[in-house]
């Protein structure tokens, strides 16, 4: 999906794009621990922890085209994927500001399931960049944590790169882990591309955070952004094309996963082709589908800023009616759905 | 699993698509910004002799905004070794190449990469002007200077009238963040904060229409003037607009409006982008309404404002439609609506009107309905005439 996406991007057919290769190990390693109930607060790079948690390619291809199946109601950017159950929240661009949110969100479940003794517990998993901990919020949000002993795991994922800026201008002790010490958290740092060692790692932060009513628990995955920061970026500006190379080749948590199932001999040349086949396939397809659907309707930029429309916000539709009546020729409404009563 | 590079052949190509809904094929007032031939810029070294804010007889270099802006801090970082330059991503560049090569130039202690926090930065900032320095902080996007923003209200603006008689001020003191909508920014790259800013006494915000503009502006803050400034970058401009810009150090006042067009009949208030549409729309109402002149002022610096260049120019035409960005409500137009009904009431023809975002979120697909566009302006400034 990154690869067509990222090239559909390069042919102006969606706007934006963030890739996670290189980083799919700890997505989808971390999400596997989780159970659908608990929830997830994620930043911009974990596609792999929607896809473990049933977001499919249709709900994917739609959000990425802003269609009117996309659940953000064609708003966001694209990849600023959200859904309701498992919960995944809508992603927020503003870095770090999730983390505070995961920690009450939590608190909440503690709270909730405190409440409810058959309700089986649940943890806040919280999926954040090394180049975010440096914000004020991850702070708060570690502290906080600590003090009302909430059952999340923040996960930081290191990249080694906040857009252009290395980790060495970014801190200069020992990683974040070193951090987690500071608050009182348990902390483990993991191999970010082993995708076993990942899972082992949320599986185990999962059963801490539940356990003494509740705590939190911070994971380091390292890792390398193989890839640029997303498609309005070009890191070879900043670091050289062979650095890129030589982690592609030699440290690749796909890579690293193939080898492992070939050695146990549950994967070969054949399956890799038909899986790669069919997955390409799946992939241009709801790509065609989704590029197809119209627009959800005008309306739809009014609604949801309040739980309803304001008077004054009604007016303002009006008035936009008005407009779009007395200019017709100065409007192309056939992408939206319902055209202009869409509006109404 | 990862999938194989797909051949560009497997995704057919298609013309240019819109993210916000293409522009109408019988658009006649919506059409793409001709930036080759506003005359809003500056096309030719001569059009700047007659004016009085450039050098005279200045050299000039065709630049964009990017590059205007670049070279204001490289003029900057060469006229006092009290400017410093700092923000996230800075050292390479900016993600928006305003600091390219700048970091070479002048060495890694004045010129580099912050941590990831914009309330660190901001604070940074803050103590640095304190202490002496001159300290130009780049936010990578206005979205994100909300963390900072306990800094820049509580304590930048308040610092002179904090330290009253100990005499320390933080003069110098630059915020520079890329706003404004391009298409595609949806709701976390596309806001416009200024009004957030503006109603906050003691920093004064600034948004530049131009590169000229933007040079001689920022240099004013950076050197002419000790309040802390909020500089805000329509990100738009920085390719698209391209205009002539003097090589020197030159200086434009802060709190000083420029009436860009003159006129009889209508007064049009605007500032940074929307100047063009306004323009545009200017140009088509002259059209379809010979004998009409509609004045066009760029209110440069939004707070504090140059009150009595707007209040003049309404004197004079008896009409005023205030246009921006972003949305209407509690917006730089209220305030300026305001201000007109309070010292021309009497010379008022018709209610002064307000084209702006409506009161919602840059959703991503809607963006071309939520901000102003040509048609809006033409609308307000017609029904405003034939009141």
């Amino acid at each position: 999906m990154d690869v067509v996406m990222f090239e559909a991007q390069r042919q102006g057919r969606l706007s934006f794009y963030m890739v996670s290769a290189g980083e799919e190990g700890i997505a989808v390693g971390s999400a596997a621990a989780l159970t659908p109930d608990d929830v997830v607060f994620a930043q911009y790079r974990e596609a792999g922890v929607f896809q473990q948690r049933g977001f499919t390619l249709k709900n994917f291809m739609s959000q990425l085209f802003a269609n009117c199946n996309d659940h953000g109601r064609g708003r966001n950017m694209p990849v600023h994927y959200g859904q309701n159950y498992p919960r995944t929240h809508t992603i927020s661009s503003p870095l770090a500001t999730q983390i505070p949110q995961a920690a009450g969100a939590a608190y909440a479940l503690k709270i909730q399931d405190l409440q409810n003794p058959n309700q089986s517990p649940r943890i806040v998993a919280c999926y954040f960049g090394e180049g975010a901990a440096s914000e004020g919020d991850f702070h708060a949000a570690l502290n906080i944590a600590a003090t009302r002993s909430c059952p999340v795991v923040f996960l930081c994922r290191n990249n080694g790169f906040a857009i252009s800026t290395p980790t060495l201008e970014q801190y200069r002790g020992d990683g974040i882990a070193s951090r987690g010490v500071g608050y009182g958290i348990d902390t483990v740092r993991v191999d970010g591309n082993d995708v076993f060692a990942v899972y082992e790692a949320m599986k185990e932060a999962r059963e801490r955070a539940l356990s003494d009513g509740g705590r939190p628990v911070l994971i380091e995955a390292m890792s390398y952004r193989v890839s640029h920061h997303s498609t309005s970026d070009d890191s070879f500006a900043y670091r050289a094309r062979v650095e890129v190379e030589d982690w592609k080749r030699r440290d690749n948590p796909i890579i690293r996963l193939r080898k492992w199932l070939e050695n146990k001999g549950l994967w070969n040349e054949d399956l890799e082709k038909e899986t790669r086949d069919s997955l390409r396939k799946a992939v241009l397809k709801e790509f065609a589908d989704a590029e197809r659907e119209k627009k959800p309707p005008l309306r739809e930029a009014f609604t949801d800023v309040y739980e309803e429309i304001t008077e004054e916000a009604q007016e303002q539709m009006k008035e936009l009616k008005r407009i779009l009546e007395t200019y017709p020729d100065e409007y192309d409404l056939r992408p939206y759905q319902d055209g202009i009563k869409g509006l109404d | 699993m990862a999938l194989p590079r797909a051949p560009r052949a497997v995704i057919p190509k298609v013309l240019r698509r819109y993210y916000s809904g293409a522009p109408s094929p019988a658009a006649k007032l919506n059409l793409p910004i001709d930036y080759k031939t506003t005359s809003i810029l500056h096309h030719t070294p001569s059009s700047l002799s007659g004016v009085s804010d450039f050098p005279a007889a200045a050299t000039s270099k065709r630049l964009n905004l990017f590059q205007a802006i670049n070279s204001a801090l490289r003029t900057a970082l060469s006229t006092s070794d009290k400017v410093l330059l700092f923000g996230e991503d800075v050292a390479f560049g900016g993600v928006f190449r305003c600091s390219m090569d700048l970091q070479t130039e002048f060495g890694s202690d004045r010129v580099f990469n912050t941590p990831l926090t914009e309330q660190g930065i901001a604070g940074f900032a803050i103590g640095a002007a304190a202490e002496g320095m001159k300290p130009v902080a780049e936010i990578q996007f206005a979205d994100y200077v909300f963390p900072a923003f306990d800094q820049i209200v509580n304590e930048a603006a308040k610092f002179r009238y904090r330290e009253g008689g100990t005499g320390i001020d933080v003069g110098g003191l630059v915020f520079r963040m890329p706003c404004g909508a391009v298409g595609h920014g949806a709701l976390y790259h596309s806001q416009s904060p200024e009004a957030l800013f503006a109603h906050i006494p003691g920093v004064r915000v600034v948004m530049p229409r131009s590169p000229a503009q933007a040079k001689g502006l920022l240099l004013s803050s950076i050197f002419e003037n000790n309040d802390p400034v909020v500089f805000l970058e329509p990100k738009i401009l920085y390719r698209a607009a391209v205009e002539h810009v003097p090589n020197e150090y030159y200086t434009i006042p802060l709190s000083k409006a420029e009436v860009i067009k003159p006129g009889k009949d209508l007064t049009i208030i605007s500032y940074g982008q929307p100047l063009y549409l306004c323009s545009a729309a200017i140009t088509a109402l002259e059209k379809t309404m010979p004998g009409v002149k509609v004045e066009l002022i760029d209110l440069r610096t939004i707070y504090p404002w140059d009150r009595q260049t707007v209040l003049g120019s309404v004197r004079k035409t008896g009409r005023a439609v205030v246009v921006h960005e972003s949305m209407i409500n509690y917006g730089v137009g209220a305030e300026i609506s305001a201000t007109i009904q309070e010292g021309a009431f009497l010379r008022l023809e018709a209610p002064v009107k307000r084209v702006a975002g409506w009161s919602t979120h840059t959703g991503l697909t809607y963006e071309q309905f939520i901000l102003p566009d040509v048609a809006r302006i033409y609308d307000a400034m017609k029904q405003t005439l034939e009141y």
